[in-house]
């Protein structure tokens, strides 16, 4: 699809849908955890951008309603709460360096060209402009994914968890315009209550560690043979 | 239609009712109460749909497969309440849960029951969705309810796991819903309404829709304990409170096991006429298979006696997706009797382990022994759902996974040879764990507790009863549920 | 019409064009140092001083250490030829580039190269530490800033299906303005090539040479009077070439098709407003960013890398005509 041959708006989209895909690379190398909830904010209000955008091109009113939805949660709430959690946990020096920067960027890439194929057989039963953004979305989702796996620090999983929620919003906003309105509620309502657990979690990990590098969360995690050896515990 | 807002909607209220309940004596009793209530109302369902057919209404509906798991779980729920009343007094009495725990554990069982029962009745997938990822919300918290480093990293492992493996399963909805929006009239009405999407899935677009099955496959197969996405089943199991592990093994494996076959139905339809007919069915036997040979290996050695049980119901969940990718109305048919017996007797058995475990103070394998000895009841409870779940003769589990292999043999007949080698295997671990429990000589000090056996008698009694003979009422209505899945009746 | 324009004419701009941006280089330069000495409340040298330094400097005797070369001797007539045969490619005022022929990004780019390499080994060539050190991260800055460059290349030749400079800005110029996000994420990406290549904060810091880190002012130490004023002026025009070359590709509006005088007095007016732009935006972020440690340069250019492969994928992703 040439974008010389789309109207300004979805050239725009275009646009606002790859700075997204950008900030889930930004996510994935950053290894500050504060600069990573900014990115994460900066992701939620691209996102949200491309929803209000197609709202405008389509003339679909709920979608207005999702861009809000998703602002208030994913660039205010959920931001918010993380720089809480951050601060009564004292992370706000804590820098969670990659083992493989430049192995962990090339898999992403990997993943945006896997993403790619996988899309290509329903973007290719697209006719809209926007029908490769599916693409750039199912990356974000498995970017976020990644990023849980190459991320030792619980704030930054969560982060990854949360750009992932982010990644389908887009994906359900490119390629269907937005998901019926009760169920974008449900899923909205259910992100929320996920924060709010995984900020208990941060304490309870807290309190049994003492910090919040889950490698040293490896009780479970021992060879085969003394995998299920535990206290007496009934 | 009440009926249905009774069983599906009493836990609701339940859990809001139990969170704000101070007193802990009397939340035991009223979640034994409500879930009597919601059960109640399932069998009123259950005999609405049977008599008159499917009940249909503001994106619900009812048919006869879901009613089916409907009745299930309000029954493994009731049974599961009864036994937790008194084990959740004699924890808290250990002092291992807080009186806040406690209201916490009421309330999200009642919430977990709320999520289960509306990820049956819904009819929406977008709300199927959100009920599943609803029920991991309201167990998490329980299964680090105990506050040990090992239970935080269960619960967060299990979190985190099944929160990526959902989210895959809402990227499959997301491109289901694309699917639809081209094959429907009105797609913004009733886009994911999944009879709406049932009626015209011929015109979904065959490609699309195979994208869509892998990722709700991966998605909603992370929360049924598929290999390889399913190492967070073991430690959550192993880790929370043991009425937990049974509702988890009981319901919550059959509720997205539920939702994998609702969009296998989807996906056969829609693919009927492309290259790939069945790649719905391939891929579900591949990961069933997978899953079964995988867990019954698992099974050796095991030193903790609620992973033990855990890898147990991996196998079993993997058989019966085989079974559902065998397809064909005598492996739909088995498949669907095996989730009944397996649930009834793995929830029977988590219960007996709750007792064993009370009485050795471990779930150390090397440390519970002589239970037949110190109290017979327990023993002989182990021993026999052991024996049931192991596929003995004349146990349920005996005659669906006889049905099964039947089916297997017909269709993939050298498929046959790895299940029967992994039944033996499974057979070989289990056994091996359990005749020192049982026989061995106790240790001394060793005093009977206080026992509820009655949920166990009950439902071990069901499944002999349903290994014996197959009451015709049970019948018909499985056979009105494969009919559903695969179009053809088996009797 | 310039399609009737002699051979004579045809030569003589491919001459003034290269010789018109080495005659601005210095300018640029002291257009950036005065506007960083504004941000900094200072009132700054005169716009004039680097014509002045280079003057001084060609007038001294060059000063040569008897452990060196005679490639020490002759490099910075070579780096200095490279460079500016390198500005030769590039459109600075009309596309009809008489050099069209040659005038090809990957060209461009090896011929730095080249300078790069005969500068690298001038560095060494004197023996002392300082010199090795400046080569050794100036081989490290150009093994992460080269595969960005060509990359970013790349990306834009696919939407240009050329790789000529001159019908890549026709290119852009003829499409008018298309939002793209694989050209965003180019220019990102040479922007940050660009610093690094140019030896700019937060890579290098092109102030001073009394820093253990220095790169760029390592491998000069040893050079004196015309020497010295040859790789200064090669490295004005490098800047200048890069700021002209991110001109061309992302925003050629204004440039001339031909020869008109009045098209192309309108072109030098529009070349001067986008690179004091570009100078001034160099400057403020040159004020706002403290240099990096050296060990975190490989990060900033695979940022750069993975900016100008994004805009590969994107390209491929989002633009592709299917």
């Amino acid at each position: 699809m040439n974008p010389a041959a789309l109207p300004l708006l979805d050239q725009a989209l275009l646009v606002l849908a790859a700075m997204a895909l950008f900030t889930a690379f930004a996510l994935l190398a950053q290894t500050r955890l504060t600069a990573a909830i900014h990115t994460f904010a900066w992701q939620g209000a691209l996102v949200a951008a491309v929803a209000a955008l197609t709202g405008r091109a389509s003339g679909d009113a709920h979608l207005y309603v999702s861009a809000l939805i998703t602002l208030a949660l994913k660039v205010a709430l959920i931001p918010w709460m993380l720089h809480r959690l951050v601060r009564r946990l004292a992370l706000e020096r804590q820098a969670d360096p990659l083992e493989h920067p430049a192995l962990t960027l090339l898999a992403g890439a990997g993943i945006v060209v896997f993403s790619d194929w996988v899309a290509e057989p329903v973007a290719h039963f697209d006719a809209s402009a926007t029908r490769n953004v599916i693409a750039i979305s199912l990356a974000i989702v498995l970017l976020g994914m990644l990023m849980m796996v190459v991320r030792r620090q619980a704030v930054a999983q969560v982060l990854g968890f949360m750009a992932m929620e982010n990644g389908l919003f887009l994906a359900a906003v490119a390629s269907t315009h937005g998901m019926p309105l009760v169920v974008e509620l449900g899923v909205a309502f259910d992100v929320l209550v996920a924060m709010v657990l995984f900020g208990v979690f941060f304490l309870q990990i807290k309190n049994s560690i003492d910090s919040l590098d889950i490698d040293r969360l490896s009780q479970l995690a021992e060879p085969v043979e003394d995998d299920d050896v535990r206290g007496d515990a009934p | 239609m009440i009926a249905l807002l009774l069983t599906v909607f009493t836990p609701l209220a339940g859990m809001l009712l139990l969170g704000a309940l101070r007193s802990a004596r009397v939340a035991g009793w009223l979640n034994l109460a409500l879930c009597a209530l919601s059960l109640a109302g399932a069998l009123w369902l259950a005999a609405d749909v049977l008599a008159h057919g499917a009940v249909a209404g503001a994106s619900f509906r009812v048919d006869a497969l879901s009613v089916y798991l409907v009745v299930l779980t309000a029954l493994v729920g009731l049974t599961t309440a009864i036994f937790s009343r008194p084990y959740m007094r004699y924890v808290h009495e250990e002092r291992r849960v807080t009186r806040g725990g406690l209201r916490l554990y009421h309330s999200m069982y009642q919430g977990f029951l709320f999520t289960m029962l509306l990820a049956l009745t819904t009819d929406n997938l977008g709300i199927l969705w959100v009920a599943v990822e609803g029920a991991t919300l309201a167990t998490v918290l329980l299964v680090s309810l105990y506050r040990t480093p090992a239970a935080i990293e269960a619960a967060w492992k299990y979190f985190i796991l099944c929160g990526v493996g959902i989210a895959q399963a809402l990227f499959g909805t997301v491109t289901l819903y694309f699917a639809a929006q081209h094959a429907l009239a009105d797609p913004a009405a009733n886009g994911l309404s999944w009879s709406a999407l049932y009626a015209v899935a011929p015109q979904l677009e065959p490609r699309v829709m195979s994208v869509a099955f892998v990722f709700l496959l991966v998605g909603y197969g992370t929360k049924v304990g598929l290999v390889p996405l399913h190492s967070w089943l073991p430690d959550a199991h192993s880790e929370g409170p043991t009425p937990m592990s049974a509702v988890l093994s009981g319901l919550l494996l059959n509720v997205a096991l539920y939702a994998v076959v609702r969009m296998k139905m989807l996906t056969d339809a829609a693919l009927a006429g492309s290259a790939t007919p069945d790649l719905a069915g391939h891929l579900l036997m591949g990961f069933g298979l997978v899953s079964f040979l995988v867990a019954a290996i698992s099974l050796q050695r095991r030193r903790d006696i609620k992973r033990l049980f855990s890898y147990s119901s991996i196998e079993h969940m993997g058989l019966m997706t085989f079974g559902f990718g065998v397809g064909g109305p005598l492996a739909t048919f088995a498949a669907l009797l095996h989730m009944l017996v397996h649930a009834l007797t793995k929830s029977a058995i988590f219960i007996t382990v709750g007792h064993a475990t009370h009485i050795s103070r471990t779930q150390r394998i090397d440390r519970i022994r002589g239970l037949i000895r110190t109290q017979p009841a327990v023993g002989w409870g182990l021993l026999i759902g052991v024996a049931a779940i192991a596929g003995f003769p004349p146990f349920g589990i005996f005659t669906s996974e006889f049905l099964l292999l039947s089916a297997t043999m017909h269709a993939w007949p050298w498929l046959t040879i790895p299940l029967m080698i992994g039944l033996v295997v499974a057979f070989a671990g289990l056994f091996r764990s359990v005749q020192p429990m049982v026989f061995g000589a106790a240790p001394p000090g060793q005093y009977p507790v206080r026992a509820n056996m009655l949920p166990v008698i009950m439902q071990l009694a069901l499944v002999l009863l349903l290994g014996i003979a197959l009451p015709g009422l049970l019948a018909h209505w499985l056979d009105q549920a494969t009919q559903l899945i695969t179009g053809r009746h088996l009797l | 019409m310039d399609h009737f324009l002699s051979p004579l004419a045809h030569a003589l701009s491919a001459l003034l064009q290269p010789l018109l941006l080495l005659t601005v280089a210095p300018l640029l330069v002291a257009w950036i140092r005065r506007v960083k000495a504004r941000l900094q409340n200072r009132r700054g040298a005169s716009l004039l001083q680097p014509y002045r330094d280079l003057r001084k400097l060609f007038a001294k005797e060059a000063v040569v250490a008897r452990t060196a070369s005679p490639l020490f001797r002759v490099a910075p007539y070579l780096v200095f030829a490279a460079t500016l045969v390198a500005a030769g490619a590039l459109p600075l005022l009309s596309l009809r580039l008489p050099s069209a022929a040659v005038a090809d990004a990957i060209a461009v780019i090896g011929l730095l190269g080249l300078a790069r390499f005969l500068l690298v080994l001038a560095g060494l060539d004197a023996g002392t530490p300082f010199g090795g050190m400046g080569s050794s991260r100036e081989m490290l800055v150009s093994t992460f800033a080269e595969p960005a460059l060509l990359l970013v290349v790349f990306t834009l030749a696919m939407t240009a299906h050329s790789t000529n400079l001159a019908s890549m800005a026709q290119t852009t110029l003829h499409a008018g303005l298309v939002l793209r996000p694989s050209y965003l994420f180019a220019l990102a990406a040479l922007l940050l090539v660009a610093i690094a290549e140019c030896g700019r904060i937060p890579v290098d810091n092109p102030a001073t040479h009394l820093e253990l880190t220095m790169i760029h002012e390592g491998m000069l130490l040893e050079y004196s009077g015309r020497h010295l004023a040859l790789m200064e002026w090669a490295a004005q025009l490098k800047l200048a070439l890069f700021a002209v070359l991110i001109v061309d590709l992302f925003l050629p509006w204004g440039i001339a098709a031909g020869f008109a005088p009045g098209a192309l007095a309108r072109a030098a007016l529009a070349l001067a407003l986008k690179l004091g732009a570009l100078g001034a935006l160099l400057a403020v972020a040159e004020t706002a960013l403290a240099k990096m440690r050296l060990f975190r340069v490989p990060g900033f250019l695979n940022l750069a890398f993975m900016l100008a492969l994004l805009g590969l994928l994107s390209h491929v992703i989002l633009e592709a005509a299917t």
